[in-house]
């Protein structure tokens, strides 16, 4: 019995020197940091993942709150987590609007045309020996290269193109990277209306190796009213802060390849 | 002097925490993708072993054992080191900001370490005194960091061969470290 009591109450001093320990040291050795650093801090879901690229929460909070990182860098915490930050940093909710990715390629089997049939290739091995998997040079080579560095399985290779899953997708960007071709763009989550090529050749050209990419008609431009939409290097662009997602220019596209994205 | 250089080599080698005793096995594993990491990570299990082997070991020696409360050693140990770890973490991020930098994050990882743990329990386990427990813990995190740091230059070699599909990822560190393990059977037969 005695041993019970005097187990039970050293433990108990123990606990209480400790805990006096930590408080102490916590107010002794406290550091002033950035008000909002702590406030962010809080936002963030705290299970130190790693994902958005820094080496934790703690981390990504100091470089939010020097502005070194996004308000919506946290690709767990999504949108919620990006509005309360937003709030803390004083952005306004349009600039916390998430990304995802897109692959700016419509060049699927039966619009172009493959030259050959390769396995076990990735897309910058591809890239590096000069081989056009389709007759276009600026398309989606449908290796996957773009596929196999998401984390969140978001992009699968249909009918040899690229395409993202939107509600997947979490805007990290890796695929960016990864792409050779330079297809993958990050646009704004809520855009629908977006330009599915990257073809710079004139429209001649384009029309030989591919029936589904931009020939730089200039139709589009002129059905605009928001000024959003423009032909340079032969190939039509989406300004998405003027763009009103009217969609009159995809209506007028002789090609349709300004379209919603697939995959939503 | 002898037998605390030997207590060294029995921890670091012979004995190595990893790769022969099991403890520590997640950080080991985890941290070991990058070489500047598991570097940084060695060095912050070094600091922390030592002191908590030091602080085990008094408490062990002057609380503990005079009340007879052998059979508390576990439960005390995991809260004077939890609580040991937060202090020193607090203390480092007051006064050398540098050093808070290159061991902060992985401090708080090292809190629940089993193989802090185990270092404390093994030192009371083996009849070592203060001195003793200190250099015990000491090259028992030399261990460790050896350990992480060859598996990280393995893993790198690793990156840059064409490893079967299937073993591609886990596997293959799994494997490596397991015959890490093997090679560090050879290290028992030393004797003094």
């Amino acid at each position: 019995m005695q041993i019970i009591i005097i187990t039970t109450l050293v433990i108990a001093v123990i606990g209480i020197v400790v805990g006096a320990g930590l408080v102490f040291t916590g107010k002794k050795f406290h550091v002033d940091v950035d008000e909002r650093e702590s406030a962010v801090r809080e936002c963030l879901p705290g299970n130190n993942c790693g994902a958005c690229g820094y080496a934790g929460c703690d981390a990504l909070a100091a470089a939010i709150a020097a502005g070194n990182a996004s308000v919506n860098a946290c690709p767990v915490g999504g949108a919620p987590v990006a509005q309360k930050i937003g709030e803390i940093m004083g952005q306004s909710a349009e600039a916390v609007e998430g990304k995802v990715a897109f692959v700016r390629c419509k060049g699927s089997c039966d619009v172009t045309h493959n030259q050959g049939n390769y396995v076990g290739m990735d897309c910058r091995s591809a890239v590096l020996a000069g081989l056009n998997v389709t007759d276009c040079t600026y398309g989606c080579l449908g290796f996957g290269s773009c596929a196999a560095v998401c984390p969140q399985d978001a992009i699968r290779v249909v009918d040899g193109v690229a395409m993202v899953v939107r509600k997947k997708c979490v805007g990290c960007g890796l695929c960016v990277k990864a792409c050779p071709r330079g297809l993958i763009e990050l646009v704004p989550a809520s855009k629908r209306v977006i330009v599915q090529c990257s073809n710079k050749d004139r429209g001649p050209q384009v029309k030989k190796v591919c029936s589904a990419g931009c020939i730089g008609c200039m139709l589009c431009t002129r059905q605009c009213e928001s000024d959003a939409i423009h032909v340079s290097n032969n190939l039509a662009s989406i300004q998405y802060e003027n763009c009103t997602q009217c969609g009159k220019c995809a209506e007028k596209c002789p090609v349709k390849v300004i379209t919603p994205p697939p995959g939503v | 002097m002898k037998s605390l250089i030997l207590i060294i080599i029995t921890g670091a080698l012979i004995n190595n925490v990893v790769l022969n005793q099991f403890l520590g096995i997640c950080s080991f594993l985890g941290v070991s993708k990058q070489m500047k990491a598991s570097a940084s990570l060695g060095g912050a299990v070094i600091f922390v072993i030592t002191i908590a082997s030091a602080v085990a070991s008094l408490l062990y020696d002057y609380v503990l054992a005079p009340l007879g409360m052998d059979f508390m050693k576990t439960i005390v140990f995991i809260l004077v080191i939890a609580a040991l770890v937060q202090i020193v973490e607090m203390f480092l991020k007051k006064t050398s900001p540098g050093v808070y930098k290159a061991l902060g994050i992985y401090l708080p990882l090292i809190t629940t370490n089993c193989a802090v743990l185990g270092v404390a329990l093994t030192n009371v386990q083996d009849g070592y005194n203060f001195i003793e427990s200190v250099f015990s813990g000491f090259g028992t995190a030399v261990g460790f960091t050896l350990a992480i740091v060859l598996l990280a230059s393995i893993r790198s070699r690793i990156r840059e061969e064409d490893i079967p599909a299937p073993l591609r990822g886990a596997p293959i560190v799994l494997i490596s470290a397991a015959l890490m393990s093997i090679a560090f059977m050879g290290f028992s037969g030393l004797s003094f």
